[in-house]
């Protein structure tokens, strides 16, 4: 009797005049694991805290450089860790004007625009291919999967934009990648799957197809198109290579990422311009070239920040969703 | 109202699937595809004859192997470690953490790590401050690229992979586990004999979708790195083929580049899948 009391507290048959010594067996942990070791769990905690440290550390480092001093940066000799000498100056620049300035500008239109466009188009066609059984349902959704697998790679692309004129033009940055099929399926499968019972009582009802559209799917589906919003928005925010090839040189109107692929390649193949290279001016201060630099990471990575948190516990739905169906 | 969806990629996608029969001519701007003269496979034979695109080649199956094999168990340990901690809020903590480079952009990576591990980064910085000479520039160096992009990706991307396996770890049912206590499996044969063949079928699916990307892979990443490291370590055939193609101004050849690119990775795909259902596993798709 004494025993299977104990072993149902998780007492590894200890009498009950120890009990209290013993490390108290944590209510969550599954009837059948047993205590973990003190080596076991030391060695878990080390691992999570050095990937933790992994991904935070540049990160952090980075950040405190962007809002360092030149001597700051000098006493360092490169990223600043310890933070003194902390100064807006980086920021102020940027604010004032110039180049990068603008490439942030131009970068947020840019994100906006073609998150509108791709999410309109996508939502249409995930809603429109949701029906089973609709005209051509099955034809329409290979046509769209081929791309999946095969293009044309990337110079036929090019020509076919040049063609459109559309070299120099930022609505070459938005509409070759304006629909991800990827994105398109998982949506689909979300609309098929959550709201097909609603969908066809509205529809018995007498509901049309937009108003099914406006008042019963998209209410329903906030987080798979929340996720889906985040990750075209990303995709515009983040590319760089189309800027590369359709307005590789006109510096003037380039988005955020080529401004800050610039300062990498310059920072690759002068090693010591961190520390040593001339910068630009503030007024008549001058201000630290890093920090400028690290000041532009900052600026590609905050918007990513700020929306990510409200995203971020829809993932794995998104993702599943996509990885199953797809 | 798959028409707007339809008519991009018709126009983004399936025209220049039509304009890869360029590969088989000798373009020229002016003449466009319907003028320039065919050539029949003659852009191939210097593509097969050209010792760069065979390197390239040659690189490309090197750095995909190195990445798949330090990259591909990183999420799976991952995923079955944060599974293993009871409070709910560290592991949705760490989840937020390891997940967010996924959002970053590869420029942004790269030079994260050039500011950590170039020339004047911090670990370089540190040693010298320590008493070590001439520490190895490991973002320039040749010989270590491919365990630099492997690291580069472990960053970005091992969180986010995580998550898929970290579904699949919940979809284990806990009877399993309890069954094997009750048998007197401590948790390494309950790892080998329940978590492990659990996630089995995500982790074949997964494998074959990387191998439909193995020759098209991290065209950024070695792109943004070509200057900094060279042509001998980092061309792959995706930046070869941008290279000859958009660079030098030699269209067709980059397209004959391109095509035999895009047809590989078709026969791997398929191949892939293949392998899966003889395993006995669904893949990509059901046969």
């Amino acid at each position: 009797m004494a025993t299977t009391i104990q072993s149902t507290t998780g007492g590894r048959g200890t009498t009950s005049a120890d009990a209290t010594t013993a490390r108290r067996r944590n209510a969550k942990r599954p009837i059948w694991q047993e205590q973990p070791s003190v080596a076991g769990q030391g060695a878990k905690g080390g691992v999570i805290v050095v990937a933790l440290l992994l991904i935070a550390f540049p990160l952090y480092s980075v950040a405190v450089t962007s809002f360092s001093t030149q001597a700051s940066i000098n006493v360092a000799g490169g990223l600043v860790v310890w933070p003194h000498g902390l100064t807006l100056n980086a920021y102020r620049l940027i604010i004032s004007g110039g180049v990068v300035g603008r490439a942030l500008i131009i970068s947020l239109a840019i994100t906006a625009a073609g998150t509108a466009i791709s999410m309109v188009v996508t939502v249409l066609a995930a809603y429109g291919l949701s029906r089973q059984g609709s005209f051509g349902h099955r034809t329409i959704l290979w046509v769209m999967m081929i791309t999946m697998f095969f293009n044309g790679g990337i110079i036929p692309l090019f020509l076919v934009v040049s063609a459109l004129g559309g070299y120099d033009q930022y609505w070459a940055l938005i509409l070759p990648s304006a629909v991800s099929v990827f994105n398109l399926i998982v949506m689909r499968a979300f609309f098929a799957s959550t709201a097909a019972e609603v969908i066809e009582s509205a529809r018995v009802d007498g509901a049309g197809d937009w108003a099914i559209l406006r008042r019963i799917v998209l209410p329903m589906s906030k987080p798979v198109i929340a996720v889906i919003a985040l990750f075209y928005a990303v995709g515009y925010w983040n590319s760089w290579f189309n800027i590369l090839l359709f307005m590789p040189s006109d510096s003037v109107r380039w988005p955020l990422q080529m401004v800050m692929y610039n300062y990498v390649t310059e920072g690759m193949t002068m090693p010591s311009s961190g520390t040593s290279g001339v910068g630009q001016y503030l007024g008549n201060q001058q201000i630290a070239p890093l920090s400028l630099q690290m000041a532009v990471v900052v600026l590609t990575v905050v918007p990513v920040l700020l929306v990510y948190p409200f995203v971020q516990k829809h993932f794995t739905k998104g993702v599943l969703l996509g990885a199953i169906k797809g | 109202m798959c028409l707007p969806a339809l008519v991009l990629l018709l126009v983004f996608g399936y025209a220049p699937m039509l304009g890869l029969v360029m590969a088989f001519q000798d373009y020229d701007l002016y003449d466009g595809f319907l003028h320039s003269p065919w050539v029949g496979f003659a852009n191939f034979q210097q593509l097969f004859a050209d010792p760069g695109f065979w390197h390239a080649f040659t690189n490309t199956l090197v750095l995909f192997s190195v990445q798949l094999v330090l990259f591909f168990p990183v999420p799976i340990a991952l995923a079955i470690l944060l599974d293993s901690l009871l409070s709910r809020r560290l592991r949705s903590l760490i989840q937020s953490v390891v997940t967010l480079p996924h959002f970053f952009s590869m420029v942004m990576v790269v030079t994260i790590f050039n500011e950590m591990f170039g020339g004047s980064g911090l670990l370089d910085t540190f040693l010298r401050s320590h008493g070590v000479k001439n520490p190895a520039d490991i973002m320039t160096d040749p010989s270590t690229f491919k365990f630099l992009v492997s690291g580069q990706l472990i960053w970005k991307e091992a969180g986010w992979s995580m998550i898929v396996f970290l579904a699949a770890l919940a979809a284990i049912s806990p009877s399993l586990y309890e069954a094997a206590a009750v048998d007197g499996a401590g948790w390494w044969s309950r790892l080998r004999h329940i978590t492990l063949p659990g996630l089995k079928p995500i982790t074949i699916l997964l494998l074959i979708l990387q191998l439909g990307y193995a020759l098209t892979f991290g065209f950024e990443q070695m792109l943004i790195q070509l200057p900094a490291v060279g042509p001998g370590a980092g061309q792959v055939i995706t930046t070869f083929s941008y290279e000859n193609g958009i660079v030098n101004g030699d269209f067709s050849y980059g397209a004959a580049a391109g095509l035999f690119l895009g047809v590989t990775s078709v026969i791997l795909i398929l191949a892939a899948n293949k392998v899966a259902h003889l395993f006995g596993e669904a893949g990509l798709y059901r046969k």
